[in-house]
């Protein structure tokens, strides 16, 4: 087996080397094994991993996870050096909603465990990596999740076979030899190669991955810093205290996370050199494309940085390369430094997969990344998902896709989608009466996690049933495959539907942007649109967009232009519950796109309603008809006849009265009841949309 | 030369008018006989007949005085004919009908008109044009009519379709008046059938309407023509208007400076729109500009200008760099109707307009005695409805019906004080979520029921105090209860057995087997138990059941329905009759007491009679049925409620922030993506609208104003 699937590798050049390995491994006794099968097989036992494998247990799927390590999550046991995660466990909310707390527990994973919540696990507002570590090893223990440790998957290739869920199977061979055949491969091996930049010089500098983290190592020296991301800052946090100064160098200019809203980019923890920089406290930081640099070692082991192409030039003796101080002798960089350390981030390891994969790199920016759709599946392979930090591609520097407070929302949706694919489990939804669709909506705007987290990636959807008298409810969507929603899904759109989405303001956020100015909040409803934090936008669309219509978009859309569009305003507290500023508008909005009245009614007017039309409002329809109707208590009423939305029944007793106590005395002529307009005060002209 | 020409022309005129002048207006009252000799062939004549006795001057013959001057722009005269007794004419007529007027075309009589409808001038010059052009306008009144001539003219012409409330009104004079000057060159048409109108079209349909049928160009018999509708009132002056437009070309292609182009649309006060493009692109602009000019037509001119990069534009052009043909769209009608965008502004204020979220608000700083339940958690909600047989209420804190419900369950919770065995419970979903979620509770408010040993139970009555407590009360007692004796069950039937209950069921089911019928029994027993909490049900079938079914007189199965108010008992044979059956005619029965009220029931038809019964009647109303006969065809029942519309004020927004007159640097680039489209063509704009959006929304109400004045003051700065 293992030889049939090495041999069309047999015409690659390049290639040589892990055919040979293959070969000694194919005739290894090992190999006489059959290869195991399985429907699923995970590829590493990080977060993702175990996240999906939870999933897939759930749901009783045959699967399997490979892990290189003893234990899950090695990654951790490593990184960050300085064992600070800045992922934060906020432990106190105020609110015992555990849904809305999940918005701002960044470590936990997906469970129905209770226990299994991180802040168990730490008490830490930034907690110690090792208890990320022992969390995830009490996750795929007390879950029982099927991982196989020790085990490193050492080459994947592709066997066609028409039988097959996606027309192949993916052969998995790990260091043993032993090949396993999974239907549906789900990588989630996170980003495991530190990024290397390849410049003269190179060879003397220290790597993230193995400086010393003791801050006595670095007493009294000149130190430079290359990168400018997170591991970059939290180096420096380490030592700024003891050194001389640090220079910090990248290509460009610090992005800071709340300017940009992206978790990814150099959070607050970490940047103390900001505030030395800025008050001149000798550390600094400066811009420049890194593979332009040479770093030339001096004889007394010092560090020099010029240019390559002063290097290409000139001789080899180091003392004589020219440096740009020679010309320009107020030069930032002419001091000589003592240590030049990279913390340059890491990519995705594209080595053990077989080129029959076609597991490609993705655009310029988001190169250390496979390229992948916005369902997670790879563009090359079917079957082949990328999960977890690897699949960051969909929303780098956008949202949360990379971090675990957003993949185990975007694992979940993958395994949705496996369980409509390959078992007939359309995607989970629940059917409410059109009179539940503002309610269905302010519920999860104000408790969703998935949607706070990946805002603008997943998005709930509302399907509208036939004529509009009940919808189906669906969680968490991946966005950007709206126009495959009934494939992905098995769920009907026939008849419009609604995206609620989560959005901060266009042009508010950005790394040049200034996101204190004085009237960055909007307070007013009808200025929603013009909201700049975080707040739920409504989509609605008459028809299921197409595939072009979602792929040329306008410019800065997270959709195609919709039927209608309504914000909901944006809320210092994230509390969307305000009867006038937040549910009034929102109820409008959808009924003018559904053109039917979504408010709800006492019983006494249902009735009333009943008697003078042949057609009632839905909440009457959907509760008053069916015997189901609100009664609501006195004081209520009063309130209601108060605010004359409630029909007086005092005064109509008065005129009814006389037949009320004479049952059987008709007034003659009867008595013009005027069909008593609890509607008329709103008969104001309506706009259209 | 030319000059000589129209003063020559000026001259002609001149004559014509004072031989009108001479011969018609204040003519003198003719005879009929020296009237028939002055009659011209092939002229027409408007003639009125007047006895000797009328009255020389009445609201008519001042009316048809001044009609006769515009009548004379038509070529048609006006004469006044004085019947003298000695010269008999048959249109003297009778004195009956002494208020006729005549129209002829030379000796020949066209039309007689009974004056009433000549009731003033543009009845007048209406009815008449009107007659006169019996085939170039064609008086339709059906969709197929004007189906067939829309087919028949496909191709060939164009269609003027129009309509008026009634013949005889001004807008008929004026389409009538236009068909005089086009009826050569289109087809009128015309309609007082208003569901024509709505067939067409959307829009409002209380107005007279003129829509222009594009049919010419049609070459395919299945392709409509395309509509255009008249926006303007209809005046004779804007009909012209609006046809001379349609007439334009729909597309002027033009080269060098726009400044001196001008077109039909410049003349009637229209703006022109300049679509930029290239020779490189032509074929791709030209058919953009087509789209975007039948988009406006009618509202602006769209020309298509090639390669125009000169520079020194004067103020009057603007440039529009727009990321969408919408928003140019948008930006035209915009700056047509801008009295008409003033409309947001009247959104100021919303109102809470829903009855149930009004007083639930209103009543908010009440503080309930929400003590008197208890209320679970997800460390509690489990171990509680298991320990003990509960009542739980779903419901969430910012929805309005759950808090409306959770008054009337705390008025429960005060009536069963001390004295219920049932636990009262309530979970805020808004905070428990999860647990409403394992409760499979997705909407509120929802009443469950849990007892030992049993399934939960969800609660499917009227969310009211009354019907809850009943739904408590009731369930204290089995469903249907084991009748053991036929003591037993005479004391169940007349309310003996359980008398704290007949106060909340006023009726009691009494379900009648034998012991062999076993399938009977299962089928009533769960009826029972899915009427449980709603009617009190018994069985009994004991050996000698037989007593009891010769004593109401029915054969087994059957079931006995006490009615405690009234002290009947009624009975009823079951027959092969299922669950569901069992269910309905219980139901039915309990439903019967409404028919109380006093309606007569001979004056409702059956399906009238049947909609009221289903209704619960919550107010003690007593109608009577001349109410109802009047009341219920009422028309259906429509909600009037504004909203927001974001993406009009995002349009705006965005139409008002590109439209700026380019700096002469960036000009080219800017013109060829306007007219390539480009979808983000924006970025370079964008940048900048930090500031803008700073600026709007500091305004509550007039941010349209505010945006202009922030554009103003870009425009300064560029």
């Amino acid at each position: 087996m293992g030889l049939s699937a090495a041999a069309p590798l047999w015409g690659a050049p390049g290639l040589l080397l892990t055919i040979a390995l293959h070969l000694a491994l194919s005739l290894s006794p090992a190999q006489a094994r059959a290869p195991v099968l399985r429907d699923y097989c995970v590829l590493g036992a990080g977060p993702a991993g175990l996240q999906m494998a939870y999933f897939l247990q759930r749901a009783g799927r045959d699967y399997m996870v490979f892990e290189r390590a003893p234990g899950p999550g090695s990654f951790f046991t490593r990184y960050p050096r300085h064992r600070k995660l800045i992922s934060i466990n906020k432990r106190y909310t105020g609110k015992t909603n555990a849904e809305f707390n999940l918005r701002h527990d960044w470590n936990s994973l997906l469970s129905h465990d209770p226990r299994l919540l991180f802040r168990h696990y730490s008490d830490a507002y930034y907690p110690d990596a090792s208890d990320m570590v022992r969390y995830l090893s009490d996750f795929a223990e007390r879950l029982g999740l099927h991982v196989l440790y020790n085990t490193t998957i050492a080459h994947v290739t592709l066997n066609k076979d028409s039988g097959a869920w996606n027309g192949h199977y993916f052969i998995l061979t790990d260091h043993r030899g032993q090949a396993y055949q999974c239907s549906v491969l789900l990588v989630a091996t996170g980003l495991s190669v530190p990024n290397q930049v390849d410049f003269p010089g190179s060879e003397y500098v220290d790597g993230y991955e193995s400086v010393s983290v003791d801050p006595k190592d670095f007493v009294g020296q000149n130190v430079l810093i290359l990168g400018r991301g997170n591991s970059a800052f939290e180096t420096a946090e380490n030592i700024f205290s003891v050194t001389n100064f640090i220079h910090m160098l990248s290509r460009s200019r610090v992005r800071l996370s709340w300017a940009t809203h992206y978790v990814g980019d150099l959070r607050a923890i970490n940047n103390g050199l900001l505030d030395t920089y800025q008050l001149k406290s000798l550390d600094g930081l400066l811009e420049s494309d890194l593979t332009d640099l040479a770093i030339v070692k001096d004889h007394k082991g010092k560090f020099h940085i010029t240019l390559k192409l002063f290097m290409e030039a000139g001789n080899q003796s180091s003392d004589a390369i020219p440096l740009p101080q020679d010309n320009n002798d107020n030069f930032a960089m002419r001091v000589a430094y003592d240590r030049v350390i990279r913390c340059l981030g890491w990519k995705f390891d594209f080595s053990i997969f077989s080129k029959s994969l076609r597991l490609s790199s993705g655009s310029e920016l988001s190169k250390k990344y496979p390229l992948v759709r916005a369902s997670y599946e790879s563009k090359g392979s079917r079957g082949l998902f990328i999960l977890g930090t690897a699949s960051h591609s969909v929303d780098y520097r956008k949202s949360a896709g990379g971090f675990i407070h957003g993949f185990r929302y975007t694992v979940r949706a993958v395994h949705r989608l496996l369980e409509q694919r390959h078992h007939g489990m359309a995607w989970p939804s629940t059917e409410h009466p059109i009179t539940h669709l503002a309610s269905a909506i302010i519920r999860r705007i104000n408790e969703a996690s998935g949607l706070y987290q990946m805002f603008s990636v997943l998005a709930d959807v509302v399907l509208l049933k036939e004529n509009a008298t009940t919808f189906e409810y669906l969680e968490e969507f991946p966005m950007q495959m709206l126009a495959q929603l009934e494939t992905i899904t098995g769920r009907r759109a026939r008849h419009g539907l609604f995206v609620i989405n989560m959005e901060y303001g266009r042009n508010y956020s950005g790394p040049d942007k200034d996101v204190f100015f004085s009237d960055r909040s909007v307070g007013y409803m009808e200025d929603a649109w013009l909201s700049n934090f975080l707040h739920p936008v409504i989509y609605y669309y008459r028809h299921l967009p197409t595939e072009q219509e979602v792929r040329f978009r306008p410019a800065g859309w997270p959709l195609p232009r919709p039927s209608a569009l309504h914000h909901v305003v944006e809320d210092f507290l994230t509390d969307w519950t305000a009867p006038v500023g937040h549910i009034l508008p929102l109820r409008r909005f959808l009924e003018n796109c559904l053109d039917t009245d979504l408010r709800s009614f006492y019983a006494e007017s249902c009735f009333l309603f009943a008697l003078t039309h042949q057609k009632l409002p839905p909440f009457c329809q959907q509760g008053y008809l069916r015997m189901q109707g609100l009664m609501g208590t006195e004081s209520l009423r009063q309130h209601g006849v108060e605010s004359g939305l409630l029909w007086d029944s005092a005064t109509m007793g008065k005129r009814q009265g006389a037949s009320d106590q004479q049952p059987g005395d008709h007034r003659p002529g009867g008595h013009p009841l005027a069909p008593g307009p609890p509607v008329s005060p709103f008969n104001s002209n309506k706009e259209e949309l | 030369m030319s000059s000589s020409f129209s003063v020559f022309r000026a001259g002609i005129s001149f004559v014509m008018m004072c031989i009108f002048y001479t011969s018609a207006v204040d003519s003198p009252e003719l005879s009929p006989q020296k009237f028939f000799s002055t009659l011209q062939p092939g002229k027409a004549t408007l003639v009125y007949f007047c006895q000797p006795e009328c009255p020389r001057t009445s609201v008519f013959l001042e009316e048809l005085n001044e009609a006769a001057k515009p009548l004379q722009d038509y070529g048609i005269s006006v004469a006044k004919v004085n019947c003298i007794t000695e010269e008999t004419s048959r249109y003297c007529g009778s004195e009956k009908d002494l208020m006729k007027a005549y129209l002829f075309r030379g000796n020949i009589p066209l039309r007689e008109f009974p004056t009433d409808t000549l009731f003033d001038v543009d009845a007048i010059v209406a009815h008449v044009l009107f007659a006169l052009l019996f085939n170039e306008v064609k008086y339709i009144t059906t969709v197929g009519d004007l189906q067939n001539i829309e087919n028949a003219l496909k191709g060939k012409g164009n269609i003027a379709f129009s309509y008026v409330r009634a013949i005889g009104t001004p807008e008929h004079r004026a389409v009538m008046e236009a068909a005089f000057v086009y009826g050569t060159t289109y087809q009128f048409v015309l309609t007082t059938e208003i569901a024509l109108l709505q067939s067409i079209g959307p829009e409002d349909i209380e107005y007279p309407h003129l829509y222009f049928f594009h049919c010419k160009p049609v070459l395919d018999l299945t392709q409509p023509c395309r509509r255009i509708l008249m926006r303007q009132s209809l005046t004779t002056l804007n009909i012209h208007q609006f046809i001379k437009i349609m007439e334009a070309p729909l597309l002027t292609e033009v080269a060098g400076d726009p400044r001196q182009v001008s077109t039909v649309h410049l003349q009637l006060g229209l703006p022109l729109v300049f679509i930029v493009g290239q020779q490189a692109t032509y074929e791709a602009d030209r058919t953009t500009a087509e789209w975007v000019a039948w988009r406006l037509l009618g509202k602006a001119g769209v020309l298509l200008l090639l390669r125009y990069f000169k520079h020194g534009i004067e103020t009057q052009v603007e440039f529009l760099a727009l990321s969408h043909i919408d928003l140019l769209v948008f930006h035209v009608e915009s700056t047509m109707n801008i009295e008409e965008t003033g409309k947001y502004e009247d959104m100021e204020e919303l109102n809470i307009d829903d009855e149930v979220e009004e007083t639930v608000y209103r009543d908010r700083k009440r503080q309930l005695p929400l003590e008197l339940t208890v209320e679970l958690t997800e460390e509690t909600f489990h171990e509680t409805v298991t320990a003990s047989d509960s009542i739980v209420l779903f419901y969430a804190g910012w929805q309005a019906v759950s808090m409306a419900f959770l008054q009337s369950y705390i008025d429960v919770a005060i009536k069963l004080k001390g004295t219920s065995t049932m636990l009262l419970a309530r979970v805020n979903c808004a905070d428990w979520s999860h647990v409403c979620t394992k409760q499979n509770v997705t909407e509120f408010p929802v009443v469950k029921m849990y007892k030992e040993g049993q399934n939960p139970v969800s609660y499917t009555g009227m969310l009211g105090t009354e019907d809850l407590l009943k739904f408590i009360q009731l369930n204290r007692i089995s469903c249907p209860v084991n009748i053991m004796s036929v003591q037993e069950a005479e004391e169940y039937l007349n309310g003996e057995l359980y008398k704290d209950l007949i106060s909340y069921s006023s009726m009691s089911v009494l379900g009648l087997f034998s012991p062999a019928m076993t399938r009977a029994k299962e089928e009533f027993t769960e009826a029972g138990s899915y009427l449980k909490g709603y009617v009190t049900t018994g069985i009994y079938s004991e050996e000698d059941v037989l007593r009891l079914s010769s004593k109401y007189t029915v054969t087994l199965p059957a079931l006995l329905l006490a009615r405690h108010k009234e002290g009947k008992i009624e009975s009823v044979p079951l027959v092969n009759v299922h669950v569901q059956d069992i269910v309905q005619i219980i139901t039915n029965a309990s439903l019967e007491t409404f028919v109380k009220f006093n309606l007569k029931q001979d004056n409702l038809r059956p399906s009238e009679y049947i909609h009221v019964m289903g209704f619960y009647i919550c107010s003690s109303l007593t109608l009577d049925s001349t109410f109802l006969a009047e009341v219920l065809p009422a028309q259906e029942w429509k909600p009037p409620l504004p909203a927001y519309d974001f993406l009009s004020m995002m349009d705006a927004a965005a139409s008002e922030h590109l439209t700026r007159k380019v700096p002469e640097c960036i000009k080219e680039t800017d013109m060829q993506e306007s007219d390539k489209e480009q979808p983000d063509d924006k970025s370079a704009i964008t940048e900048e609208s930090t500031g803008t959006l700073k600026m709007k929304h500091l305004s509550r109400s007039s941010w349209f104003e505010e945006a202009k004045k922030v554009l103003r003051h870009d425009n300064k700065e560029l």
